[in-house]
């Protein structure tokens, strides 16, 4: 999968403007790859932190496909959000071995202490919350996923302290 | 060749075909739900297993191509089963509300379950929510969708429009638009070439039976019906005959019965539609070969799916577009004008229905500039399906009718109108009229049939060279006038993306929503496959050949209406009530312009 975090950085300043000129440049750089619509969401994500519909459009436009089969990518793969996104993404691991292993206990112990439900954004900006399938540490069960770092063997007592290193 | 044997039966088939093909033209028949030939086939339905002698598991007979030496059973006791737990696989995630359905009795899950001996759905499950999109053309029920995603590639790829693709996945997997925007949102042409394919209830034209019904019970209402050229050789098939079977006389008389007090022709407004857009051409023509400036090629009109989906995929090229209005909105102005003060009618107590073999047209009528004097041109669309439901209903009984003869002053109608139904046909009659208008000579062509522009081709051409002609249009002497025909929306984009280029080579470019054109439309009999469309289309040659009156320009009562009304083509009573303009409206999303 692409870098993306090392190529782009999201600043907060920029404007959505500028945010435009950057995607639009990538764009461009992508032209004729294979398979590039979903590197050029992965991009958009990075840059813009979340696929809202307007964006969508535009990158349907700008790669004259139609819109309907850029969401339809946006919503199969559950890595990209069409809200906006906390600074952290948690994602906490409901494949077959995480679930067996409690998955489910540490995602009510995640709502209790982020005080929001599985998808939502905590009041701060600081934390979304969400699940995702098998992501390959089922070895060592259960697992969260915060950003790029993935926590193994986790148990709901555990979670306060990885917290408390994003805060 | 092939050799393989089928159920012990030794056959041989073309090399690439699939088991079911090879199977089927073998007289066996193997059980399938998403496949549709030679449209598509993605295999997810899985109810085509085959056994293959050497294979571990049941092989998709839709998917797999016949070998050399191929051993296939596709009725043991193994593909049996299979096939009826997949069935109510189905089915767990299905209403199976059969008798509060549009598709009762013409619906492909509820005749393969017959088919297959299922006699109990044993799963139950959890049913995916789907969601109710109610458009002015078209009504999607995705409760009942059962993902065999034929819809979608009618839309991506036999009509490039593209609205429709799969949104979420797994269970919540819905076939639609972007994030389930609803239809009405987004660049949907409302062709309804998807409502044509999709084998259950979960697409389907939006409703306007009952207020037709209404209309028909109200005892102020003067009720007008009208009929476009491709229901009478299609509409035949809803009660069991063949395909091709011409049915003009039972039409009329069955309208007649459901009670209509007056039964036109929107043939008649076919031929007037020749005569405006004829002079519309030739004005072109004049400015554009005397050093003015002029938008060539000057493109039809009367296809309101196209229209929609020009206004939305090309809106900088709008002047191309002739400004005829579709000829059934014509008639629906005339009947509330023309015709009111003939009748000493209120045009208020008037009610037009047009049935159409199309969806969009049950937009179009919605369109603000199809009013005229504060009342729409037209009240109501019905398909050929709805219409066969109403005559079902109203229990006459159809292929015993007698015939009858459509109404005047609206309903007389020449060849050249009957050919508006099928792709060619609107571009043949209007050549036989200004080809005419132009030298003084008839259309050189055997049975004055464009030969070249006739047929179910995507694109096609032709060149009619201009010699000796009548004084007045002499700066036309010696010019080829390049045209150009398609039906189906990508051949549109194929001729537009040349518009918008500035490099189309052509004059004139007749475009129809629909492959085939109407005879093939959104709102015809299922199945519509091209083996039908090509019946239907020889049906409408038939009926136009039948006829002593050829030419539009030729009917007398066109010749009355302009004496005693119009005054004259292009004029100003026909810029009022016959002609519109186009509205930009941009790609993807209407709502966020
Ligand atoms: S779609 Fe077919 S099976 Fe489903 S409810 Fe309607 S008629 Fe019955
Ligand atoms: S009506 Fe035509 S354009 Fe609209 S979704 Fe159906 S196939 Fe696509
Ligand atoms: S809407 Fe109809 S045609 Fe489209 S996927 Fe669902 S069942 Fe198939
Ligand atoms: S199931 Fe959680 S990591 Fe594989
Ligand atoms: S018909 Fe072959 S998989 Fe559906």
């Amino acid at each position: 999968m692409l870098d993306v975090k090392s190529s782009i950085c999201s600043c907060e300043q920029e404007t959505d403007e500028q945010k435009y000129t950057k995607l639009a440049e990538l764009m461009k750089q992508y032209k004729n790859r294979e398979g590039r619509l979903i590197q050029v969401l992965h991009m958009a994500q990075a840059i813009f932190g979340y696929l809202p519909l307007e964006l969508q459009r535009y990158i349907a436009q700008s790669m004259e496909k139609p819109l309907s089969e850029v969401s339809g990518v946006v919503t199969f793969y559950s890595f990209f959000a069409t809200q906006p996104r906390g600074k952290h993404v948690i994602r906490v691991c409901l494949g077959t071995a995480c679930y067996v292993r409690g998955g489910k206990k540490i995602i009510s112990r995640l709502q209790e202490m982020l005080g929001v439900e599985v998808g939502g954004t905590t009041k701060d900006g600081l934390f979304t919350f969400e699940v995702a399938r098998c992501i390959g540490a089922c070895g060592l069960a259960p697992a969260i996923m915060i950003d790029d770092v993935v926590y193994k063997q986790v148990n709901p007592d555990k979670l306060e302290n990885i917290l408390a290193k994003y805060k | 060749m092939v050799n393989l044997t089928i159920n012990g039966k030794n056959v041989s088939a073309s090399e690439g075909t699939t088991i079911l093909d090879a199977a089927k033209q073998n007289g066996i028949y193997i059980p399938n739900l998403c496949y549709l030939e030679g449209v598509h086939k993605i295999g997810s339905c899985r109810l085509c297993v085959v056994e293959v002698e050497g294979a571990k598991n049941l092989q998709p007979s839709c998917m797999v191509s016949v070998r050399e030496g191929m051993v296939v059973k596709t009725n043991t006791s193994r593909v049996r089963q299979a096939r009826k737990i997949l069935y109510e696989l189905i089915l767990s995630d299905h209403p199976q509300d059969c008798l509060n359905c549009e598709r009762n009795q013409s619906c492909e899950l509820q005749a393969m379950g017959q088919r297959l001996g299922v006699k109990e759905a044993r799963f139950a499950g959890e049913r995916s929510e789907g969601g109710h999109d109610v458009s002015p053309s078209i009504t999607r029920d995705m409760s009942k969708c059962i993902l065999c995603r034929r819809c979608l590639t009618v839309c991506n790829e036999i009509q490039q429009v593209g609205v429709l693709s799969a949104q979420q996945r797994g269970f919540k997997t819905v076939i639609g638009p972007a994030i389930g925007l609803p239809l009405n949102t987004v660049s949907c042409a409302y062709c309804g070439q998807c409502t044509l394919v999709c084998p259950v209830g979960a697409l389907q034209e939006t409703d306007a039976i009952q207020e037709v019904w209404q209309a028909l019970n109200h005892p102020q209402k003067r009720t007008i019906v009208q009929t476009a050229p491709a229901i009478r050789a299609a509409i035949g098939e809803e009660f069991g005959l063949e395909p091709g079977t011409l049915v003009t006389g039972k039409l009329v008389t069955a309208l007649k019965e459901l009670g209509f007090d007056e039964v036109f022709d929107t043939n008649f407004a076919a031929d007037l539609t020749i005569v405006e857009e004829g002079t519309e051409l030739l004005s072109r023509l004049t400015k554009a070969f005397s050093g003015g400036e002029a938008a060539l090629p000057m493109i039809t009109s009367c296809s309101p799916g196209w229209i929609k989906y020009v206004e939305h995929f090309f809106p900088q090229e709008l002047d191309h577009l002739s400004t005829c209005k579709s000829p059934h909105t014509m008639l629906g102005a005339l009947a509330k004008s023309y015709y009111a003060s003939k009748i000493e009618t209120d045009p208020q107590d008037m009610y037009v229905v047009s049935v159409m073999p199309c969806t969009a047209k049950k937009f179009e009528i919605s369109r603000p500039e199809m009013r005229n004097n504060n009342l729409p041109n037209v009240d109501a669309v019905l398909t050929t399906r709805e219409l066969a439901k109403m005559i079902k209903e109203a229990g006459i009984d159809f292929c015993n009718l007698e015939d009858s003869r459509f109404d005047n002053p609206l309903g007389l109608s020449s060849g050249a109108a009957d050919i508006f139904g099928v792709t060619g046909g609107v571009m043949e009659a209007a050549l036989r009229t200004v080809y005419e208008l132009v030298t003084g000579r008839e259309l050189p062509f055997a049975k004055l049939h464009v030969t070249p522009i006739v047929g179910l081709e995507q694109i096609k051409t032709a060149e009619i060279l201009i010699e000796n002609t009548l004084e007045a249009y002499k700066f036309l002497e010696g010019v080829k006038v390049k045209i150009a025909v398609t039906s189906g929306l990508a051949g549109a984009k194929i001729l537009l993306d040349q518009v918008a280029k500035g490099e189309s080579p052509y004059h004139f470019i007749e475009v129809m929503a629909c492959p085939g054109g109407c005879i093939g439309g959104g709102g015809q009999p299922r199945p519509t496959s091209s083996e039908i469309r090509q019946k239907r289309m020889n049906a409408i040659y038939r009926e136009d050949e039948g006829k002593t009156l050829r030419k539009s320009h030729e009917n007398e009562y066109i010749k009355q209406l302009y004496s005693e009304f119009l005054q004259e083509p292009n004029g100003h009573k026909s810029h009022e009530l016959l002609h519109t303009h186009y509205t930009p409206r941009g790609k993807n999303n209407e709502l966020m312009r």
